[in-house]
């Protein structure tokens, strides 16, 4: 995907004018008899960070699939960018939870992948970004977790979305690195302004990382809870740790917040 | 002893028997346990390929045969490559094509010989088309098999990294498909060599298989003996040569990656 000279100079400064606004109404997705969204209601402001959460079969995968325009909505109406959402576009990009890389191209082209033109450049320069410039000509077989999710970051960073979803692309990597990869996000987000749609199974994950914290159950949104506290978030804070133990409770389905135990 | 401690005795055992067996075989003969007329001695081959080398005949006839294989193998790769894209990539083909493929393919190819002969007489055609019919089977169902199981999820990703029809066959489909392909070509090599020894042998006025049965005819075994020989060598060859494509080819495939330092 190419940018007009302008855009570019956008996206260095005020980088939220990047983002795209998502408006999800009365979402449906159904596989046979099977209801995974049931009339769905979900509005993202540009350049807004969302985390999205819920019990494993919930239907997260499936609402990011549709963001993505990898599969079609059943009922409903999706616009993303003012547009309704037609199939798959170049302004959003995903980040799978199984990093994806091509084992038969090198970690430099993995990350440009679908380019052309000269690419090798702006691969590099992105690489370098994400702290991997030294294994550019290596193969993705020799790369840990984490950094086969860094090329994975790489890989959809290089095309300047406005829309980034990923699904849980931490959930396999140990704490370390996943707390180190979760920085790394959130830099990068922030520098580029893209709206960031999150999947994760890790509360904390998302309260650290969120505007919005949104919970899915039997298909509908149950609960959207903004997280007001200030980046970067310290995780051993009591506002942090308050939050967190609220929306855990609220994800094993038990209503007061703290209320027992 | 330990003998893994001295690399050059333990390096030599495997070619202990094989020189004890040339040794016994060429005692044999000379002291008359083995009759010239069962086997010729090791030295007899050895002064009847000097001979054949020099008169130039020997090269004239490996020509020939090294010409048949190769233009019967492309010719069969080719097509087996080619049907095997074309079913793999598109359900409506494989629905045409493969119950049929599937059913020739039991056809052993050998056993259509004779009415091969009647079709092309004994001419170059005859045993062109044999091998390539020989060939054609292992290289197409490896072909298919290999573009079926390309990791459905990378094919996804690459949609969803916009790589239009063209590049997503060349970067995911075709390199994915690739071990499984080489696969098939090493087979297809063997049964190339398989079925020139026996068109060669039936039918021909040229060649390795018609100079062993001339010779044959006039009681030159040790003539026999040395087209075996030259047959083992060139099937060796051949699989040398796969195997320098795998390892060029395949080397992003962790299983062809040297431990490196
Ligand atoms: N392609 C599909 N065909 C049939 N059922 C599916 C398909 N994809 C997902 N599902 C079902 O939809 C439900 C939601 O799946 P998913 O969105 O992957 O959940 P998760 O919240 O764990 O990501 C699950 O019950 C799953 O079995
Ligand atoms: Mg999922």
């Amino acid at each position: 995907m190419k940018m007009s000279e302008t855009e570019e100079a956008r996206l260095g400064e005020a980088g939220s004018a990047h983002g795209v606004a998502v408006d999800a109404r009365a979402l449906c997705k159904r596989y046979g008899a099977l209801t995974v969204l049931h009339e769905l209601e979900l509005n993202i402001a540009p350049g807004e960070f969302v985390a999205i959460v819920g019990r494993s079969g919930c239907g997260k995968s499936t609402l990011l699939r549709l963001l993505a325009g990898l599969e079609a909505p059943d009922g409903g109406r999706l616009e993303v960018a003012g547009e309704e959402r037609r199939g798959l576009s170049d302004h959003t990009r995903v980040m799978f939870q199984e990093a994806r890389l091509l084992p038969w191209k090198t970690v430099l082209a993995n990350v440009g992948l679908g380019l052309s033109g000269d690419w090798r450049t702006k691969a590099l320069d992105i690489l370098t970004q994400v702290g991997l410039a030294e294994k550019a000509s290596e193969w993705p077989a020799v790369l840990s977790g984490g950094q086969r999710q860094r090329v994975s970051l790489a890989r959809a960073l290089i095309h300047t979305p406005r829309l980034l979803l990923l699904d849980e692309p931490l959930g396999a990597l140990d704490a370390l690195t996943r707390i180190e990869m979760q920085s790394l996000i959130e830099d990068l987000w922030r520098r580029y302004g893209f709206t960031a749609v999150l999947v994760t199974h890790d509360v904390s994950e998302a309260v650290a990382l969120a505007d919005r914290v949104v919970l899915i159950e039997e298909g509908r949104i149950t609960l959207d809870r903004r997280v007001p506290l200030a980046r970067p978030r310290e995780r051993g804070s009591p506002e942090f740790g308050a939050l967190e133990k609220e929306v855990l409770h609220r994800v094993l389905g038990r209503t007061a917040p703290g209320g027992e135990a | 002893m330990n003998l893994q401690r001295h690399p050059l005795l333990y390096g030599s055992i495997p070619w202990v028997l094989p020189v004890l067996l040339l040794a016994v075989w060429e005692a044999g003969t000379r002291v008359g346990w083995i009759s010239d007329r069962v086997l010729p001695a090791p030295f007899a081959i050895v002064q009847s390929f000097v001979a054949l080398t020099l008169s130039g005949e020997l090269w004239g006839h490996l020509k020939t045969s090294c010409w048949r294989a190769l233009s019967g193998f492309g010719i069969g790769a080719g097509v087996g490559i080619v049907l095997g894209f074309w079913t793999g990539t598109s359900h409506l083909m494989e629905r045409f094509l493969d119950t049929s493929v599937q059913m020739i393919r039991n056809v052993p190819h050998l056993a259509l010989t004779p009415l091969v002969i009647l079709w092309f007489g004994i001419g170059e055609e005859a045993k062109i088309f044999l091998i390539a019919l020989g060939v054609m089977f292992p290289v197409y169902l490896n072909t298919f098999h290999g573009i079926r199981s390309v990791d459905r999820q990378l094919i996804e990703m690459g949609r969803a990294y916009g790589l239009d029809r063209w590049k997503l066959f060349r970067d995911v489909i075709l390199p994915g498909a690739l071990p499984s392909i080489l696969v098939g070509i090493r087979f297809g090599l063997g049964v190339m060599w398989l079925t020139l020894i026996v068109a060669e042998t039936i039918a021909a006025s040229s060649g390795l298989g018609y100079m062993a049965m001339n010779a044959r005819e006039l009681l030159q075994i040790d003539i026999v003996v040395l087209a075996i020989l030259l047959y083992a060598l060139l099937g060796k060859l051949a699989d040398y040569l796969a195997r320098v494509l795998e390892e060029r080819w395949l080397r992003w495939h962790p299983n062809y990656q040297r431990a490196a330092g």
